[in-house]
C-alpha cells in the first residue's frame, strides 16, 4: 500500500477551533516547527500525544516522534535532542512526571530549554487522575520555569511563550506548562490559531549558539562536577531565572503587538479588583468558578475580585507584592498541599506570605486547600472561601494563620 | 595553650583503593589509642575522594582532642586545612599529591603545620627522600618509617603491620596524645593478642629515623601545578567545557602523580608493532617521526599495562618512580646519543639494553605467544 503524504498546509488567516487544552498545545507544537517530540502516554498530557499523532498522520505536521519505553527515556530524549540543536517538546502527568525526575533535574542543571507540559493530576494514590498542582510544583525548586493555562486559547498562546522565553539566551531553562487536568486538558474551548507567518515573526529559530554539541564545536557537556564547582552552577542558574523576569515581560509586549492578546500583565490577569477590598488568588481552571462567584456575590454587595498568578517561577514578586497590598485580606486557593508546612497550608499559601512579610501595610492572607484530585469546586464552595476571606479581613491578621480545606467531608 | 595542645590532627595520604583499608586502620587505631589515654577523637576519609580510582593520591584523617569541646571544634570543618602529621604510605606520594580536576600538584607537606611532622613508610634514607620532595617553607620533621609500599588492603586485608609500625612511630613523636604504653594496648585489642603486632608498635616506635627538615631543604624539580577556579559569571553556562583539541592534553588534571613505577623504553629493541600506543588507557605515548613510541611522562599514571603487552622482553620495564627527579620525555636523548640513552636505560632498569641473540629471540616469542613470560 503506498501512503499518500499530503503537503503540509498553512492557512494565510487566522482560524478558530474548537480544540481542548491538548488540542491546542499540538497547534502550538506545529506552528512552533518542533523537530522532535518524545511520547510515553499518562492521562490527562497523553491528550496531546495523540492530538501531535493526527497532526503528523494527516500530514499536518512534521516533527520526529518518538515513543519512549517510559517517562524517564521521553525527558532523556528531549534533553539530548535539545542539546545537539533541535526544538522539543515533551510532557507528562503526576506519577509519570515523577518517573522521569532524574532527567528533569539534570535538564535544568545543563540549561537545555526544554519545553514540556505538565497535564497536573493527583500523584496517584491509586489510579485518581483528577487535577491536582502538585506533580509541577515538585519541579519549583529545580530551575525550571512555571506558567499555568486557564483556558485552551491561553494553553497555545502560553506554548508559543514558552519556547520564545526558554530559548532566549539569557535564560535558557526548561519551562512546564501547567495544565489542569480534566477541566483544561480534556475540555473544548474555542481556540484562535494564528498564522505561521505571525509565529515566524513571534518566535525566532533555535540557536543553541557555542553551547551546541556538534563535531564542529568541539565541547563536553555534563563533565562530573564536585563541591568545586556546583555553587556556582547554581548561581548561574539563580541568574537566568532572574532574567527570565525581564524576558518574559518583552515576549509579552512582543506577544500582545503580534497576537493582539495576552492581557495587561504577563504574570497577574487581575478580575473585578478595582474596588475590591478582598481577593483571591490562585492559579489555573479554578478561576473559573471563582469570577462566577464574584459576578454573584458582587449582586449582594461584596466588595470582592480574583487574582490569577500565571508564572510560579519565576515567582513575580514585584508585582505580587504590588498588587495584593492594595487589598484588605488575600485567600490564597491552592489546588496542592504541602503536608506539615508552616500553618498546614498549600504551596502558593506560603509562597506569597513569603513574599509579603516585609511590607509595611500587608493584607491578611488566609489559605484554602480546594478542589484537591479533580474534585469541582462548585458555588457554594466558592461563597464559603469569600465569606472566610472576608471574615480573616475583619478579624486581623492573625485570622490568616489558618488554612482551611474547602468541600472535604467530615 | 598553643592549638596543638587542644587537639591534633593527622592525615594520610595515601594511594586511591589500593591503600584504603590501611589508611582507614591507621585512622582508627589513632582514635582507640589516643582513647585509652583519655582523649576524645574521630576518623574520616575525605568525602571528595569518592569514589577512589586506582593509585590516584586520597586523604583520611585523624582528629585527637583533650576533650568534646574541642573535638566538635575541629569537626566544624570537615577537612583538616592543617594537620600536625601527614602520614605518606607510599613514598612515590612525596612527589607531590594531585587528587582530582583543577586540585593541582600540592607539596606533600602543604598541610603540615610548622615544626609538625611528616611520616613516610620508605625503605630509602631520609635524604633520598626528602630528595624527592617540594622544597620546605616551613620547618618540619621527617620521619621514615622501614618499609615498603604496603598494598595490604586491596582485596583482603593481609596485614604486614605497617599499621601498627605507625602506630609506633606516632607514640614517639606524639607521647602526650598517644603513650607508647596505650599505642600497645589498643593494638591488642585490634590484633586480637598477636604479640607479633605488639612486637610492631615497638618497631615503629625504636627504628622510625627523624630527620629535621630546615626551610629551603627538599627540590624545586616538580612541576608547579596550581590554578584559580573560574567564578559564575566567568564560567562557561551548562555545564561545559572545552573538548581538547587533536594532540592537545589536559591542563587541569595530569594524574602522573597516580604513579609508583614509570615505563622505560628500550627504542633499541623497539619492533614498532603499537601495542603500547593502542593499549595504553591514557592514550601517553606519542609516535617519534621513525614510529617508535615514546611515553609522555606528563600523562602517564604508571599502570604497567604497556609493559605487560609489549612482546619484546624488556623492551619496556617499570621502574621505581623515586629513581628519577625529571618527568622529561626520553625519546630526544636517544635520537641524539644513544650509547649515553642505552647506559641510562641500563641503570634505571637493571636489565640490559642490548638485544637478545637471535636464538633466544625465537624462545621469547614462543613465550610471548603462549601468553606471556610473568
Amino acid at each position: 500500500m503506498v501512503v499518500e503524504v499530503k503537503p503540509r498546509e498553512h492557512s494565510d488567516v487566522e482560524t478558530e477551533q474548537l480544540a481542548t487544552g491538548c488540542e491546542a498545545i499540538a497547534e502550538a507544537i506545529r506552528l512552533a516547527d518542533v523537530d522532535v517530540m518524545a511520547a510515553y502516554p499518562i492521562r490527562p498530557y497523553d491528550g496531546v500525544m495523540q492530538a501531535a499523532a493526527k497532526l503528523i498522520a494527516n500530514g499536518k505536521m512534521d516533527v520526529e516522534y518518538i515513543v519512549a519505553d517510559g517517562e524517564h527515556s521521553q525527558f532523556e530524549i528531549v534533553k539530548h535532542a535539545c542539546a545537539v540543536g533541535s526544538r522539543v517538546f515533551v510532557g507528562s502527568s503526576g506519577v509519570g512526571w515523577f518517573y522521569a525526575f532524574e532527567a528533569i533535574a539534570v535538564t535544568a542543571g545543563l540549561r537545555l530549554p526544554v519545553v514540556a507540559i505538565c497535564g497536573n493530576r493527583a500523584l496517584d494514590d491509586p489510579g485518581a487522575f483528577g487535577t491536582e498542582h502538585n506533580d509541577s510544583l515538585a519541579v519549583r525548586d529545580l530551575g525550571w520555569l512555571l506558567p499555568w493555562a486557564e483556558t485552551a486559547q491561553e494553553a497555545l498562546d502560553l506554548a508559543l511563550m514558552a519556547w520564545r522565553v526558554a530559548e532566549d539566551k539569557r535564560v535558557s531553562l526548561p519551562i512546564a506548562i501547567g495544565l489542569d487536568g480534566a477541566f483544561l486538558t480534556h475540555s473544548q474551548h474555542i481556540v484562535k490559531i494564528p498564522t505561521q507567518e505571525a509565529v515566524n515573526r513571534f518566535l525566532p529559530k533555535f540557536d543553541l549558539g557555542d553551547r551546541l554539541l556538534h563535531p564542529d564545536n568541539p565541547i563536553t557537556i555534563a563533565p562530573q562536577v564536585d563541591q568545586d564547582w556546583l555553587m556556582e552552577i547554581r548561581r548561574q542558574n539563580d541568574h537566568a531565572m532572574r532574567q527570565a523576569l525581564g524576558v518574559i515581560r518583552e515576549a509579552h509586549a512582543d506577544f500582545k503587538k503580534i497576537f493582539g492578546r495576552g492581557g495587561d500583565s504577563p504574570f497577574l490577569d487581575e478580575y473585578m479588583t478595582d474596588d475590591a477590598e478582598v481577593v483571591v488568588i490562585g492559579q489555573g481552571t479554578l478561576s473559573l468558578p471563582m469570577k462566577v462567584a464574584i459576578r454573584r456575590l458582587r449582586k449582594e454587595g461584596h466588595k470582592i475580585g480574583l487574582v490569577r498568578l500565571k508564572w510560579f517561577r519565576p515567582f513575580p514578586t514585584e508585582e505580587v507584592v504590588k498588587t495584593l497590598s492594595r487589598f484588605k485580606a488575600v485567600g490564597v486557593i491552592d489546588r496542592d498541599y504541602s503536608f506539615g508546612s508552616p500553618f498546614y497550608g498549600g504551596v502558593l499559601y506560603n509562597e506569597i506570605r513569603s513574599a509579603l512579610y516585609s511590607q509595611q501595610k500587608r493584607p491578611v492572607i488566609v489559605g484554602f486547600i480546594a478542589g484537591l484530585g479533580g474534585r469541582e469546586i462548585e458555588q457554594p464552595m466558592a461563597t464559603e472561601i469569600f465569606e472566610k476571606t472576608e471574615a480573616a479581613a475583619k478579624a486581623g491578621p492573625s485570622a490568616g494563620d489558618t488554612c482551611h480545606w474547602i468541600g472535604v467531608r467530615e | 595553650m598553643a592549638e596543638q595542645d587542644k587537639s591534633i590532627s593527622i592525615e594520610v595520604v595515601y594511594r586511591g583503593i589500593f591503600q584504603k583499608t590501611l589508611a582507614q586502620r591507621i585512622c582508627r587505631s589513632v582514635v582507640l589509642a589516643a582513647r585509652k589515654d583519655g582523649h576524645t577523637g574521630t576518623a574520616f576519609a575525605r568525602y571528595g575522594d569518592s569514589p577512589e580510582r586506582n593509585g590516584v593520591p586520597a586523604k583520611q584523617f585523624a582528629v585527637v582532642a583533650a576533650d568534646e569541646i574541642e573535638l566538635e571544634a575541629s569537626m566544624a570543618k570537615y577537612e583538616p586545612a592543617v594537620v600536625d602529621v601527614s602520614i605518606a604510605v607510599d613514598d612515590t606520594l612525596v612527589k607531590g599529591v594531585e587528587s582530582w580536576a583543577w586540585y593541582g600538584r600540592q607539596p606533600i607537606w602543604k598541610p603540615v603545620r610548622a615544626n609538625g611532622w611528616l611520616l613516610v613508610t620508605s625503605e630509602k634514607t631520609p635524604d633520598a627522600v626528602l630528595a624527592q620532595t617540594d622544597k620546605a617553607e616551613r620547618p618540619y620533621t621527617l620521619g621514615i618509617v622501614p618499609g615498603g609500599a604496603s598494598f595490604a588492603g586491596l582485596w583482603v586485608f593481609k596485614d604486614d603491620h605497617t599499621d601498627y609500625r605507625i602506630l609506633g612511630a606516632l607514640a614517639k613523636i606524639l607521647p602526650q596524645w598517644i603513650s607508647l604504653e596505650n599505642a600497645k594496648a589498643a593494638t591488642n585489642e585490634l590484633a586480637k593478642g598477636n604479640e607479633s603486632a605488639i612486637a610492631s608498635v615497638q618497631a615503629g616506635y625504636d627504628s622510625t629515623a627523624m630527620r629535621p627538615v630546615r626551610v629551603g631543604e627538599g627540590t624545586s624539580g616538580h612541576e608547579v601545578l596550581q590554578f584559580k577556579k573560574p567564578g559564575w559569571t566567568t564560567m562557561r553556562p551548562g555545564i561545559i567545557v572545552e573538548a581538547r583539541k587533536p594532540g592537545e592534553r589536559n591542563p587541569y588534571y595530569k594524574k602522573y602523580g597516580a604513579r609508583t613505577m614509570r615505563p622505560v623504553v628500550n627504542f633499541d629493541t623497539c619492533i614498532k608493532c603499537t601495542m603500547c600506543w593502542l593499549d595504553c588507557p591514557d592514550e601517553c605515548f606519542e609516535v617519534t617521526p621513525e614510529g617508535h613510541y615514546e611515553v609522555v611522562y606528563s600523562a602517564c599514571i604508571g599502570c604497567g599495562i604497556c609493559a605487560q603487552v609489549c612482546p619484546v622482553k624488556d623492551c619496556i620495564v617499570m621502574v621505581d618512580e623515586l629513581k628519577f627527579t625529571d618527568n622529561v620525555d626520553k625519546w630526544q636523548m636517544w635520537k641524539q646519543d644513544k650509547p649515553a640513552y642505552n647506559a641510562w636505560f641500563e641503570k634505571m632498569s637493571g636489565v640490559s639494553a642490548a638485544p637478545p641473540p637471535k636464538a633466544a629471540r625465537a624462545t621469547d616469542a614462543g613465550a610471548a605467544a603462549s601468553g606471556g613470560d610473568d
